[in-house]
């Protein structure tokens, strides 16, 4: 088994609640951190740890803090992006859901840290039932003096609310996000200014994933030395991964950074295997923007060396035969499975998740989406093939945010893995009715789902 | 104050200025085209993508080159910045890009849009846009909408630059129009039935660079480059009075802010001197303008009618009996529209 | 559905308090933060969806523009500008949703109600809409109705749910 610093109580019965938080350790991160540290104490540990963003992007979060202006007289917020969209990320509702004052306990803490006295926790429209748990939370702390004015009798106050979006993925980066919350359109920011300067209303502004600000609790409880000791390499500490597609057991697992992705697929303390014992056909391993592999590519390096689940392994042999651990959403697919269907979804997602501000973003995702839905018509051709990717190398890098790279890139590593099954779809025409008649033209057999 | 290298180019600038403001003060090829940043316009810039760079040297202190092309018109240039427009291949292939992406759902009815001439995107597809289209879709269309009884809104030709919605939010109070929607369906808009009743709305019409925001009263009255523009003023109580106005013979048929080479206006003017003044004696006339810009309107009426006159009146001198040579079909070869372009 | 009755848009008191809870959570001057809050309880308060009168209500609450709240609510997905029916049925269709079995399930939705993906029953009960990504790939496949998620979803289970919500009358509500 594996260790927990996240999850280790979650299936204890009323860990919802603050008095069985509190039985089982909680908020003993928030005495230690008012009572024992100084702030700048606590960033410290938090650098020391190795900690790195949750959300997706993997940034050292003890840099991140400290860039934080601290000019005389302006405030500082603290914001936690629970704006969980990926496809295939589930894993920050799940800890939400089940232990919601993990998170509200970060809150105070990293703002403890970082000087905030208001904090924003922007939740995702779709999880309203979500943010009321949370809210019922934040209330309880507040009765119980950790929230609210001079906690803890430390002379700290702070005041933490729950903030709704409205359905819209872009939402999921920073500036967009606090655009939002500012009651505007999610449009991201031109950046510089960054958050860390000009954030929410103009004022410094830390932006963390709420996995990011949950781990936040047992580095401070146990040391960021501990928190280091965990894990491989520079990927420190445990990750929660959102596992889910043709697998036996689909779930949140909290995984020591490290382990090997074969173990992480097929052993009964994680995913359990292929469902039906079907093979293995690809791994998307972060989270939909991060490039699709093949089997044998995620189970092992191209060098040959087994895969592991931790920022380094994926991201092996770069793009040309790696991917990325991005949020963490693994999304499995057995032999069955359509990469071109499935790429179809992800490109018909960016395209509506677009905000529409820069060019590249706004025409590119709908060009793509209206050539790959011709080519599941069967009205593809093999220029069509170029044309997606010529596409895709046009939006990359040239946006305002990184929308544009997530909608190219899972374009771009299906044509460079899978080109074979985009030319048979082009090949066979209109003989591909749909996704079910795919797989019988494979001689493979009709899966469960379509 | 920093020094910056734009295509081989250095030059010394004030501190805070941009990369396309310092490739500005270079001028000539270095400048990269901008379609929605607009310097008498705060906030904006930034999002059509066209004027990106590639920035090879960060500044003397950390000489990393920038990972990806930066939109110049939003990057700050730092001291010892060395950056590559027009002499690197991979920023011209990254904005015959950005170029094509602001095609493919544009509905090329140049022939019918009053902005023909001296429109951006125009421009913009005849220098970097290739010949063919590779969009085999239907092009997305917008419904014509009146904004008030001056101005139209061609929705289906606009790029999204927000210039028209910063006019608004800069120029004049409680704005009624913007952006509503998402993505590729996002659209300027009042979304509800309402007209733009302030007495500075006219300039949206100045600051859009498509044939999106057009003025009724000079709806194909005329193709700009027939028109001949002259610098006039007047006294203004609500502006500065300075202003273009565009005649065809004798009549205005269209009164405008007078424009710099970058297509930016000098000063923004009232809708009384862009709607209602529409007679010679309303302005005391300074002359005629001088077009800077490298478009089919700066082509028409300073070289190449002085040619083609000089040809008609050697042509003349060589007819019997005072025959009168007129305008041949050569007079409207794109060709010599075109002139030395 | 309620859409041709002209009636009172106005909050109740009780509503008014919390929205009124809700402006003080932002510093001064920066109350348009409280704009999708409230436009969400709007939304729940006036048959789930945002009429141009209602949107005009919320922004004589927060003394701002009529067209910023025109251009926030139809930027975010959730806000529903034109009338839908008593019980929103939101299925997810994303990769791990599609993946185990979305399709079939809108399917099986469209010819038991006998609607088309973004259309409404005649009898106003139910509308049908496709959404993107629910983060609950886990469960899949799924569907939102209101502030509910039903998950593992298989089509007896999705008929059992129709039946039981077309009995009951059931309004979806986000809030």
């Amino acid at each position: 088994m594996g260790k927990k610093l996240l999850l280790e109580h979650v299936d204890v019965p009323g860990i919802n609640t603050l008095s069985v938080y509190r039985q089982k350790g909680g908020y003993r991160a928030l005495e230690k951190a008012l009572r024992t540290m100084t702030p700048e104490a606590i960033v410290e540990e938090v650098k020391v740890s190795g900690l790195r963003g949750r959300g997706g992007a993997g940034f050292p979060t003890g840099m991140k803090w400290s860039f934080l202006a601290k000019p005389e007289g302006v405030p500082r917020y603290v914001v936690c992006n629970a704006d969980e969209s990926e496809p295939g990320t589930f894993k920050d509702r799940y800890l939400m859901e089940k232990i919601p004052h993990l998170l509200i306990e970060g809150m105070i803490v990293s703002s403890f840290a970082l000087g905030a006295k208001t904090s924003f926790i922007y939740i995702r429209g779709e999880y309203f039932y979500v943010a009321r748990i949370l809210e019922a939370a934040i209330a309880e702390a507040y009765e119980a003096g950790l929230l609210g004015k001079n906690i803890l009798n430390s002379g700290f106050d702070h005041d933490c609310y729950v903030q709704i979006g409205a359905g819209a993925y872009i939402c999921g980066e920073e500036t967009a996000l606090l655009e939002s919350l500012e009651g505007k359109r999610g449009n991201p920011r031109i950046k510089p200014p960054f958050p860390a300067v000009a954030g929410l209303y103009s004022c410094p502004t830390v932006v963390n994933n709420v996995e990011t600000i949950a781990a936040v609790v047992p580095i401070v409880n146990d040391g960021g030395a501990a928190y280091a000791a965990v894990g491989i390499g520079k990927s420190t500490g445990t990750k929660l991964i959102s596992a889910s597609g043709h697998i036996k057991k689909p779930g949140v697992y909290e995984i020591e950074l490290g382990v090997p992705v074969e173990e992480f697929i097929y052993s009964d303390e994680y995913c359990g295997g292929i469902l039906g014992d079907r093979k293995l056909k690809a791994v998307v391993a972060g989270g939909s923007s991060v490039p699709i592999l093949p089997a044998d590519l995620i189970l092992k390096t191209a060098a040959g060396e087994p895969r592991l689940m931790s920022y380094e392994s994926l991201a092996d042999g770069g793009f040309a035969s790696g991917t990325m651990l991005g949020s963490g959403g693994f999304i499995v697919m057995d032999e069955t499975s359509s990469i071109v269907k499935n790429l179809y979804t992800f490109t018909r997602f960016y395209h509506h998740e677009s905000c529409g501000q820069c060019s590249p973003c706004r025409e590119g995702t709908g060009w793509m989406e209206k050539i790959l839905h011709r080519i599941l018509d069967g009205d593809g051709t093999m220029k069509d093939i170029d044309l997606l990717w010529d596409i895709q190398s046009k939006i990359e890098g040239k946006t305002i945010c990184p929308l544009g790279d997530a909608a190219a890139w899972p374009v771009a590593s299906a044509i460079r893995h899978f080109r074979a099954e985009f030319e048979e779809y082009v090949r066979k025409g209109h003989s591909i009715k749909d996704v079910k008649h795919y797989y019988t033209t494979q001689g493979l057999p009709e899966p469960a789902y379509s | 104050m920093p020094k910056v290298t734009i295509d081989d180019i250095t030059i010394e600038v004030p501190e805070g200025t941009t990369i396309l403001q310092a490739a500005r003060m270079i001028g000539g090829d270095v400048v990269p085209p901008a379609m929605c940043y607009y310097s008498k316009l705060k906030t904006s810039g930034g999002y059509c993508r066209t004027c990106i760079v590639k920035v090879e040297q960060g500044s003397a202190k950390d000489p990393r080159p920038m990972p990806k092309p930066v939109a110049s018109c939003r990057t700050t240039v730092m001291d010892g910045m060395v950056v590559r427009n027009k002499t690197s291949q991979e920023v011209l292939e990254a904005r015959a890009g950005v170029v094509e992406f602001l095609l493919i759902n544009h509905p090329l009815d140049c022939p019918i849009c009053d902005q023909a001439g001296e429109c951006h995107l125009q421009d913009l597809g005849y220098e970097h846009g290739k010949v063919e289209t590779r969009y085999e879709f239907d092009r997305r269309e917008f419904e014509k909408i009146d904004i008030g009884d001056k101005i139209q809104l061609h929705m289906t030709r606009c790029i999204l630059c927000y210039r028209c919605v910063k006019v608004a939010d800069q120029l004049t109070d409680g704005r009624v129009h913007g952006v509503i929607n998402r993505g590729d369906v996002a659209e300027i808009s009042t979304y509800i039935q309402n007209s733009i009743e302030n007495d500075f709305s006219g300039n949206v019409i100045d600051v859009c660079p498509v044939g999106a925001l057009t003025d009724k009263t000079f709806r194909f009255k005329s193709r700009v480059w027939y028109t001949k523009p002259v610098d006039a003023h007047c006294n203004c109580d609500k502006c500065s009075g300075k202003v273009r106005l565009w005649y065809k013979g004798e009549e205005v048929l269209r009164v405008t802010a007078r424009k710099d080479k970058y297509g930016e206006v000098e000063d923004w003017i009232c809708n009384d001197c862009r709607f209602n003044k529409k007679k010679t004696s309303d302005w005391v006339i300074e002359g005629p303008s001088k077009v800077d810009r490298h478009s089919v309107i700066s082509a028409n009426h300073y070289d190449n009618l002085k040619v083609l006159k000089a040809t008609v009146d050697r042509q003349q001198l060589a007819l019997p009996h005072g025959e009168k040579v007129g305008l041949g079909k050569g007079a409207l070869d794109p060709n010599n529209i075109h002139g030395k372009h | 559905m309620h859409t041709d009755q002209k009636r009172d848009i106005r909050f109740d008191e009780q509503t008014m308090e919390t929205v009124r809870k809700i402006i003080k959570r932002y510093p001064e001057g920066k109350h348009k933060s409280a704009l999708i809050p409230i436009l969400h309880i709007a939304q729940a308060e006036f048959d789930g969806w945002l009429s141009p009168e209602v949107m005009d209500y919320v922004a004589e609450i927060l003394n701002i523009q009529s067209i910023e709240v025109y251009e926030v609510a139809s930027f975010y997905s959730m806000f529903n500008l034109k009338p839908v029916g008593k019980c929103l049925i939101e299925v997810c269709r994303t990769s791990s949703c599609w993946l185990r079995g979305a399709e079939d399930v809108v399917r099986h939705i469209e010819k038991k109600l006998h609607i088309s993906v973004g259309e409404t029953t005649s009898d106003g009960m139910f509308t049908l809409k496709t959404v993107e990504c629910l983060g609950s790939c886990g469960t899949a496949p799924m569907m939102q109705v209101g502030a509910d998620y039903y998950e593992n979803l298989t089509l007896d289970k999705v008929d059992e749910l129709l039946d039981q919500w077309k009995s009951e009358g059931k309004r979806s509500r986000y809030c």
